[in-house]
Formats: C-alpha cells, sequence, structure tokens
C-alpha cells in the first residue's frame, strides 16, 4: 500500500538516500488528510535543518502544516515546481511532488525511520484513534 | 458541551465526510476536496446541509410592524412571499447577526438567522426581550425546520420537474419564495443562497430532509451533482464578498462600515440602533471593511494583522485561497485613511510582511451581475 523504496517519519514525510542526498516529501496519507495544497514555502538551497526540524511549510485551502527533516543537514535541492503548481503533492507525492533534498551530516541515517509494513500500521493506529 | 448533529448527520458519514464542529454542530467540512466541491458549485450543482441555521417565526397583527422595530431595512412595503436581507443591530449599532426576513402575510414573518451557535437561542433570546408593546408571538422553530441548498447553474432545470407549486422552479423570482411540494413533502423554496450562483434553499420538516437530501443527490446524479461542505461554502461565499458573522461583521462592527450600508434605511421611523448609526454616518467612517488580493507569500488568514510601512492599520477579517480565481484575496476591516492607499499594504503571515493591493469586492460578479 506504501511504496517499499523509501522510509517513513511518524509525522508522515517519506524519505530516500541517493547519491549522498536525502529527498523528502509527504505521503499520500498526509497529502490526502491536507487535500487541495494550494501554496509551499520551500526552503532556500544552502539553509540547515536539524533532525525533526521543520524547513518546509504546506498550505491548504483550511490548513497549514509543517514538513520536518529525518535528518540534520543542508539543503542541497529545493523542488521549484511547487511554487507554480503546489498541486504536486497532492498528485504525486512520492514522485513529482517530492519537497527538497538534505545533504545530511556525518554520520545521519535512515535506520531509525520505518518501512512501509510499519508505517502502515502506523497510520492504522492513527486513524484508528 | 455535545455537539448537535442535523438531521442529515448519518448521510454525511455514509458519504465519508470529513467533519468539524461548527456553531456548535458537527458538520461536513469536505466529501472529497473543497476546491472539487467548489467549483461543482459554479460549473454545474451542489446540494448543501443547512439545517443548522435558525428559523424564528413572528406571529401577529404586529409582525410587520415589530421586524421594522428590530431591523435597519424596510419591511412594512414588502409583498408577501418576498424575502430581504439586513440585521439585527444593539442600540451602539453593532451587529447580533444578519439575516433573511421572508414576508408570509401580513400577519406571519419568518426570520432566518445563523445558528448562533445551538439553536439560534442567541438570536431569540434577543428578539424576545424586545416585544414588549407589540402584539406578536415569538416562536424559535429552529429544531423542527430542516434545510438543504440547492446551488449552481443546473439548479433550476434540475428542481423544475421535481417541484410542485404554484410557480415553476426557474419562474421563481430572485428573493421570492412560496409553497409547494417536493418528493410529495411539504417545502418552503426561496430562490436565495449564498454562493454568488443561481439555486433555491428549500426549507422543510426536520423530518423530512433525508428524503429530499436523497432525493436531489439522485435526481443531479446524471449532471454531476456533489454534496459540498462547509470549507466550499466558505470560499464560494468569499469570492463574491458575502459576510460571515463572527468573522467579516460582528457586536463591534456596524452595517456601514462593512459595505451593508444599503440596507440600512434612515427615513424609518425607529428601529433600534437607529440613533448610533445616525450619528456614525453624521461623523464619517473611521474604517472600512476592504478587500485585498495577496499575490505570492501564501494565504492571508482571519486575525492576521494589516500593516503600513511596518504600523499596524487593520486585520483580516476573511481571508482564503479562491478556486476560482486561483488567486488569494482577503477582506480586512482597515483604518481610513489607509483602506484608501494604492500600495505599501502588506499582510503580516506568519512573521513576514507579506505585500497586498487594495481589490474591488465583490472579487468575482454573483451570476446575476455577469
Amino acid at each position: 500500500m506504501y511504496p517499499t523504496d523509501v522510509r517513513y517519519t511518524k509525522t508522515h514525510e517519506w524519505a530516500r538516500l541517493e547519491d549522498g542526498m536525502v529527498t523528502i516529501g509527504i505521503t499520500s496519507y498526509a497529502s490526502e488528510e491536507l487535500s487541495d495544497i494550494v501554496y509551499v514555502e520551500l526552503p532556500d538551497v544552502g539553509d540547515t535543518t536539524e533532525e525533526a526540524g521543520a524547513f518546509a511549510t504546506l498550505e491548504s485551502v483550511k490548513a497549514v502544516s509543517e514538513v520536518y527533516s529525518p535528518v540534520a543537514g543542508t539543503i542541497g535541492a529545493a523542488n521549484l515546481r511547487l511554487q507554480d503548481e503546489p498541486g504536486l503533492i497532492n498528485e504525486e507525492p512520492y514522485g513529482e511532488g517530492w519537497i527538497a533534498k538534505v545533504e545530511p551530516v556525518d554520520g545521519a541515517s535512515l535506520e531509525g525511520l520505518m518501512d512501509a509494513a510499519e508505517y502502515e500500521k502506523h497510520v492504522e493506529a492513527e486513524r484508528g484513534a | 458541551m455535545e455537539l448537535l448533529l442535523t438531521p442529515l448527520h448519518e448521510e454525511h458519514l455514509a458519504l465519508g465526510a470529513k467533519m468539524i464542529p461548527f456553531d456548535g454542530f458537527d458538520m461536513p467540512v469536505q466529501y472529497t476536496s473543497i476546491i472539487e466541491e467548489h467549483l461543482a458549485v459554479r460549473e454545474r450543482v451542489g446540494l448543501f446541509d443547512v439545517s443548522h441555521m435558525g428559523e424564528i417565526e413572528l406571529h401577529g397583527k404586529d409582525a410587520v410592524r415589530f421586524t421594522d422595530y428590530l431591523v435597519p431595512n424596510a419591511i412594512a412595503g414588502m409583498s408577501d412571499g418576498a424575502i430581504k436581507y439586513t440585521q439585527l443591530c444593539y442600540p451602539h449599532g453593532g451587529q447580533v447577526d444578519d439575516i433573511f426576513v421572508y414576508k408570509v402575510d401580513n400577519e406571519y414573518v419568518l426570520l432566518v438567522v445563523n445558528a448562533s451557535p445551538a439553536y439560534s437561542v442567541k438570536d431569540f433570546d434577543w428578539i424576545d426581550s424586545h416585544k414588549d408593546g407589540f402584539e406578536v408571538e415569538v416562536l424559535n422553530r429552529s429544531i423542527d425546520y430542516g434545510q438543504v441548498a440547492l446551488q449552481g447553474p443546473v439548479s433550476p432545470a434540475l428542481l423544475e420537474p421535481l417541484f410542485r407549486g404554484p410557480v415553476a422552479a426557474p419562474d421563481l423570482g430572485r428573493f421570492k419564495f412560496v409553497n409547494g411540494t417536493l418528493f410529495g413533502r411539504d417545502v418552503l423554496v426561496s430562490r436565495t443562497g449564498y454562493t454568488g450562483e443561481d439555486g433555491f434553499e428549500i426549507y422543510s420538516d426536520t423530518r423530512d430532509v433525508v428524503t429530499i437530501w436523497h432525493g436531489l443527490l439522485e435526481a443531479g446524479s446524471d449532471q454531476g451533482i456533489l454534496p459540498i461542505g462547509l470549507g466550499a461554502r466558505d470560499t464560494l461565499r468569499f469570492e463574491v464578498c458575502y459576510w460571515l458573522y463572527g468573522n467579516d461583521i460582528d457586536e463591534n462592527t456596524n452595517p456601514l462600515e462593512t459595505g451593508q450600508g444599503w440596507t440600512v434605511k434612515f427615513e424609518k421611523e425607529d428601529f433600534i440602533g437607529k440613533a448610533a448609526l445616525l450619528e456614525a454616518r453624521n461623523k464619517g467612517l473611521t474604517r472600512r471593511l476592504t478587500g485585498l488580493h495577496v499575490p505570492t507569500g501564501g494565504i492571508a488568514r482571519t486575525g492576521m494583522e494589516v500593516t503600513k510601512d511596518g504600523r499596524t492599520v487593520g486585520r483580516v477579517t476573511s481571508g482564503n485561497y479562491c478556486p476560482s480565481l486561483k488567486k488569494v484575496y482577503a477582506m480586512a476591516m482597515i483604518d481610513l485613511p489607509y483602506a484608501d492607499v494604492q500600495d505599501g499594504l502588506a499582510v503580516s503571515i506568519r512573521g513576514r510582511d507579506v505585500p497586498a493591493e487594495v481589490a474591488d469586492m465583490p472579487f468575482i460578479a454573483p451570476f446575476n451581475k455577469r
């Protein structure tokens, strides 16, 4: 149900390590909850972020939501397409709707994050609450 | 305090609606997507549960005269079956609520009011406490009425074969109402709405609302009808700059500073708030509800400060992303003369001064003005 090629945070971000950079977006569960994303506040390349620090803000019609980085590091890229097409996050949360890429500090890893099966359980627990 | 439920509560849950508390009721904010629901109403037709609205009946010889005392708008000359938009004002000119007056006949006036919360007790208490000296009975019938709104360009054609009454649905004039039947149930139908599109508001006994809801959704299914939640109800009314009590108008705003001055008939003998409103008119406005366009930088929302060169000159009363315009607009109460400046205004969004430009209201024209 959730892609198996990425890891997941409790705050509903997904993360993929490739070529030394961590690509981050929000999961389909989060994008469905938010629905209708109409504005994205992206970080600047070169900004630093902490582990579990907020580095981007998403606005839907009715809500504002922060995006948290699973690793500490420096912003290496931001998805500028989202400035004109914020709805990409709703349409392709794991693909074209990626939000930013972080160059992680030495020693940072995605090991502590959940895999797809664990994330699915996490979502079910949140839904049931 | 527990949330109240409208008669359609189970239907909303069955449709998978996201529910939120609103005015003391558990109400659907969206079924699918606010943007999709908004566009469905602008382009086709949508159905709203508005059973949380309140209905207060005035019966007796002085029903019309009493209403004229309660509101700034002119009621005495209304024909039977006509509707007017107006307010209940406090003696100091601020607003208890904005309301619709449905004149049934010379001895029966129906007031349609906001939920307020919880069966419109606030409005009922206000009205009831002023009836001394008038031969009138005041009845809070909010619990007994159910209400749905059918809105969108397809509504007249959709309702025509279904509604049985003295006039065909498409021929019912704007701001007029009639009684008839719909799916065999007694209804009162008015050519009114809160969306800026053509449409109808349909009042029935609370026990008949579920039948009417299902009947309309089924009849409209091949026209692409959607159930519409409060999220889209807000973006729809906002694009045409209809006021929302509690946001754009409240007990501290008089109808002159909000653009509602056309409802105030100073030539009337007397009404609650007349003296204060006359004084405000003679002194001149100190602030004015103003439209703003925010080209980029986020969504301006209720409560955000409006600044000019770093100093606070006003406050956003309502702000939204507008799905039909694909832009962010706001309505803001701004101190004069800043409401008239050409540039330099900003909205404070999460600590940033985001540039804003004054924009004409309404942001899009209602259907009858296009």
